[in-house]
């Protein structure tokens, strides 16, 4: 197996149009673990790291744009993104160890395709799209978009995620991720639960998400549970009223899980509901804390 | 294939190995380069045995594969020490007796480095988290956890008489 590593987007392109027999790499996290493991080697790695547009963080007016290779250290150590985006710096730096951190990835965690990746409900409910380079130039897709089953994706041949991009915050939104795993740290989510929510002067949701992961074969959005929950009231979703008890029906019933070492249909099932409701609650809380300011783009310019 | 030519800095020191392109860095570390203190445990980025420093990131060498290291700084528990002295968290480590078989204790000593690099004064929970990335399997976490606040706490008054 060949080790490329290439310093530009054309040049990643152009090596994998050459060579059909070559996969992308972030982090390796999740690739050499399933090299040793038996999965077959691929006749060249591609290094996508040094390629300085793929690990990068920056801000505008419109939002950020987030590099696919970016260590997640790198996020959860952005205190600007950090305070805009809790839920999706929290889901991500739920991924691994600090070992891991430092090499894991949003486009990784995204394209290794695993039914758990922790900050995929995160990047879904925050409409976070992936710039996605290819023979035939880049596009644009949803990240809901990206996987279509465990370790498939809808990349297609030569294709691979450049970076991420997110719109800033409106005024009174927010969002969380909360997942259930039978420790504190270094273990794959049980159930994850993504959720981001806006609100209006009066305190009425107009728009929700909610998103899950670890229960189906790719991340579930739960429409059912953002139309119970746009038009209600705040403090109806705070005192668990009948939108929040929708929520949680409508997320067990969203589910598709499979049973494994770690939890049981059933148990998925019930979880996801519980889950689904505590992430809107704190996304809730959030939005609510804002205080109607919505994110200064301004002042996040040239964040790096 | 031919071996790939790798120059980097480890421990301070410019240093240049052959290796497969599919090798792990924590294979070229201990075989290439003889940097036996970094162990292998698990080889799949759980246990943590082979920390090492990676361009000042704390990082598993079995998850990083060798060609990677060309033009990198790298620490590994051989460079904790300096020729007068261990570093602190290596001596709180042997104070407390806060290892049996050893084997984790190179990436443990690493990985509190790693944490007292940037946070000079972390609480229980805090190291606690720090290490969650490192496997034990004999001595428990306690002493573990005790010699790097030993050691936190040593580095913060050995830095107080420096200054007075």
């Amino acid at each position: 197996m060949e080790y490329l590593s290439p310093t530009t987007v054309e040049e990643a392109s152009e090596l994998l149009a050459a060579r059909p027999d070559a996969e992308v790499f972030a982090g390796a996290t999740d690739v050499i673990p399933q090299l040793r493991a038996g999965r077959a080697e691929p006749g060249a790695l591609v290094d996508l790291k040094g390629i300085e547009r793929l690990v990068s963080v920056s801000a505008d007016d419109a939002g950020w744009t987030i590099g696919a290779a970016t260590p997640t250290a790198d996020l959860t150590g952005n205190a600007q993104l950090s305070a805009e985006f809790p839920g999706l710096v929290e889901a991500a730096g739920l991924i691994g160890s600090d070992q891991i951190q430092n090499r894991s990835s949003l486009g990784g965690n995204l394209c290794n395709a695993s039914p758990a990746a922790d900050s995929v409900p995160a990047m879904v409910v925050n409409d976070m799209r992936a710039v996605v380079a290819g023979p035939d130039g880049t596009r644009t897709i949803p990240v809901v978009d990206v996987t279509t089953g465990p370790g498939s994706t809808s990349l297609g041949p030569g294709e691979f995620v450049v970076e991420f991009q997110l719109d800033h915050r409106p005024a009174r939104t927010g969002d969380a991720y909360l997942r259930l795993i039978p420790r504190t740290e270094m273990d794959i989510a049980v159930v994850g639960a993504g959720a981001r929510l806006s609100f209006d002067e009066a305190g009425v949701c107009t728009s929700a998400a909610v998103a899950l992961g670890a229960v189906a074969p790719t991340v579930v959005r739960v429409s059912d549970a953002e139309s119970a929950l746009v038009g209600t009231a705040a403090s109806d979703i705070l005192g668990n009223g009948d939108a929040m008890a929708a929520v949680a029906a409508a997320a067990t019933a969203a589910c598709n899980p499979i049973d494994d070492k770690r939890g049981t249909v059933a148990y998925r099932r019930q979880v996801a509901g519980v889950l689904a409701r505590r992430a809107v609650t704190a996304a809730t809380e959030r939005a609510l804390a804002t205080n109607g300011a919505a994110t200064d783009g301004a002042a996040a310019n040239g964040v790096s | 294939m031919a071996r790939t030519h790798v120059t980097c800095t480890i421990n301070g020191d410019e240093t240049e190995f052959l290796c497969e392109q599919d090798e792990t860095l924590l294979n070229a570390l201990r075989d290439d380069v003889g940097l036996t203190g970094v162990k292998e445990g698990c080889g799949t980025g759980d246990c943590g045995a082979c920390s090492v420093l990676l361009n000042n990131r704390l990082t598993c060498a079995c998850l990083v594969f060798a060609p990677e290291a060309d033009g990198a700084t790298i620490v590994t528990v051989e460079g904790l020490a300096s020729a007068e002295a261990l570093h602190p968290v290596q001596q709180t480590f042997l104070e407390g007796a806060a290892l049996q078989c050893g084997v984790c204790t190179p990436g443990f000593l690493v990985a509190a480095k790693a944490l007292l690099d940037h946070n000079p004064d972390p609480t229980e929970t805090e190291v606690r988290y720090a290490l969650a990335g490192n496997l034990c399997r004999c001595t428990g976490y306690d002493k573990i956890v005790r010699a790097v606040l030993d050691a936190a706490a040593d580095m913060r008054s050995d830095g107080a008489l420096t200054a007075d």
